[in-house]
């Protein structure tokens, strides 16, 4: 035995990737969907309602759109580094679906098989590493296109992805304090029929909402596309398929980091109100599993219409606005929060004496 | 062979090939993509020493947010070959001889040293973040603490670089 690997194992974690993957992938598309029709909501009009009924076969639509479209390389651009661009923002938007616990567990031919890829024990740190990782998608394209404007857009894109990652940790430094964990399977295994996060972190969830945004580029944040400023940032020369990769990859950032933040503060695949230990014995792992999944994904699709609802509702920030807001409002703001989570934590160490 | 030992191998040649293509690569885009991968090669590593915070944060740091501001100053600048011009034939020279006196020290350090051979046993917890906390907070404290005050000195040196001369700004 040259291998020897438990196949068991592989062939479960090779199923759930796939399932995660081809999960995310066609959630980001209806997500496409919903955002037109939140758009039309929100502007008084009807929105996509041709292919099919509700128009719901329109994301099918563009996607085969996108796939007939000619393929144009500028002849200018270095080729390798042009596709490379496009597949590294989508690679690193799938990777983060990994650490992230879909559901407890299911019970499936007598083996008890845990809806999570892997249970890293730094998996919040391994989120903060592929995020980091997904502003090379966008820089490697804007440079390859050989275009200014394209440059200028993956320049404003990458400078926004450093100053807001940084308030994002510091805010999660807090949240680690009280958790005590950087594993999201004890993150949300400890919100579990208890108080959830954002109840003891109000803040810092503000502080890391507002970098979400920014991290995925979202209106108010979205300066890198800017389409009055810069034709169409980062991707103007892209067409076809490679340019469905970078807006699907945009997608599919929003999908997971709603993820992150349902794991991180609202409780995960917990089921509010109701004693999920309890449900599982009364009805059983797999059905308690499916409904702690369908919760989980009603608290994403809350998340995604927020994402929504705000593009809709506020103008893009200019840059100076974006760059004072990263580094003099939210950096000391998510430093003050340690600090008073800090004192809090040792002064009910030291039980409430000072 | 283990799958720990292939994929020591694999991350092996993997990082050497691309440290060998930062120095061979002709643009200075690839230099850093493939010093990018030299990085992920070296977490991997860690990775498989079981010190999976350390592999973490070297991914942070360096390949997020260094490599990043290194590719951020190559791609505004523009770098190209012809634009560099062309070195002195003394200061050629200089360079050969001082990378040779680098080479014979390192190659010496590592003859000198005696057979290191850590064994990575199954299930280390070495390298988790809990006892590295534990370990850092107590036994290293004092350069520990000796390092922040470094890296507080770095951060005041870069403020006063970066800070506009104002009667430059005025002019």
């Amino acid at each position: 035995m040259i291998l020897a690997i438990d196949w068991m194992v592989f062939i479960e974690k090779l199923v759930l990737i796939i399932a995660v993957v081809s999960g995310s992938l066609v959630i980001a598309m209806y997500s496409t969907y919903m955002e037109r029709k939140v758009a039309a909501v929100l502007q008084d009009r009807r929105g996509p309602n041709r292919a099919g009924p509700f128009g719901i076969l329109q994301p099918l639509a563009d996607g085969l759109k996108l796939f007939f479209k000619e393929e144009i390389i500028p002849n200018f651009s270095s080729k390798f580094l042009f596709i490379l661009g496009p597949c590294l923002a989508m690679l690193t938007a799938m990777m983060v679906g990994a650490v992230i616990p879909w559901g407890n567990k299911v019970n499936l031919f007598g083996r008890d098989i845990s809806l999570q890829i892997a249970d890293v024990n730094i998996g919040i740190l391994y989120v903060f590493g592929v995020v980091s990782m997904g502003v090379y998608g966008i820089m490697i394209g804007g440079w390859a296109s050989n275009n200014k404007f394209s440059l200028f857009g993956a320049m404003r894109a990458a400078s926004q992805i450093i100053s807001y990652e940084l308030a994002m940790g510091l805010s999660l430094i807090a949240l680690l304090m009280v958790t005590g964990t950087l594993s999201l399977k004890d993150m949300v295994g400890g919100q579990m029929d208890h108080w959830w996060n954002i109840f003891k972190q109000p803040l810092g969830f503000l502080i890391f909402l507002i970098c979400a945004f920014a991290e995925c580029n979202r209106t108010p944040f979205d300066l890198a596309e800017a389409e009055n400023e810069l034709v169409g940032g980062y991707h103007t020369e892209y067409s076809s398929m490679k340019l469905g990769f970078y807006l699907f990859a945009e997608y599919i950032n929003m999908f997971l980091s709603s993820a992150v933040m349902v794991s991180l503060f609202f409780g995960g695949y917990d089921i509010p109100f109701v004693n999920d230990m309890h449900l599982a014995q009364n009805i059983g792992t797999n059905w308690a599993a499916i409904l702690q999944g369908l919760c989980l994904f009603g608290k994403i699709v809350f998340f995604l219409f927020l994402f929504m609802w705000v593009r809709w509702t506020i103008p893009r920030f200019r840059y100076d606005q974006l760059m004072n807001l990263g580094w003099k409002i939210l950096i000391p703001l998510a430093l003050f929060n340690m600090v008073i989570t800090g004192g809090l934590i040792l002064l009910k160490q030291n039980h409430w004496h000072f | 062979m283990e799958v720990t030992e292939i994929l020591f191998w694999f991350l092996s040649v993997l990082a050497i090939a691309a440290a060998a293509g930062v120095v061979l690569s002709k643009s200075p885009i690839y230099s850093v993509l493939c010093l990018i991968v030299v990085f992920f090669a070296i977490s991997g590593h860690y990775v498989l020493m079981n010190a999976q915070f350390l592999a973490i944060v070297n991914i942070i740091v360096y390949a997020g947010a260094i490599m990043v501001l290194f590719l951020f100053v190559v791609m505004l600048m523009n770098l190209n070959a012809d634009a560099e011009p062309p070195k002195n034939v003394y200061l050629k020279f200089a360079g050969v001889i001082s990378g040779m006196c680098l080479m014979v020290v390192i190659i010496s350090a590592l003859a000198q040293s005696y057979d290191i051979k850590v064994p990575i046993t199954k299930g280390s917890s070495i390298g988790l973040i809990k006892n590295l906390g534990n370990t850092l907070f107590t036994t290293y404290v004092i350069p520990f603490e000796i390092s922040s005050v470094l890296f507080l000195s770095a951060i005041v040196g870069a403020v006063v670089i970066g800070k506009k001369d104002e009667q430059k700004a005025n002019l």
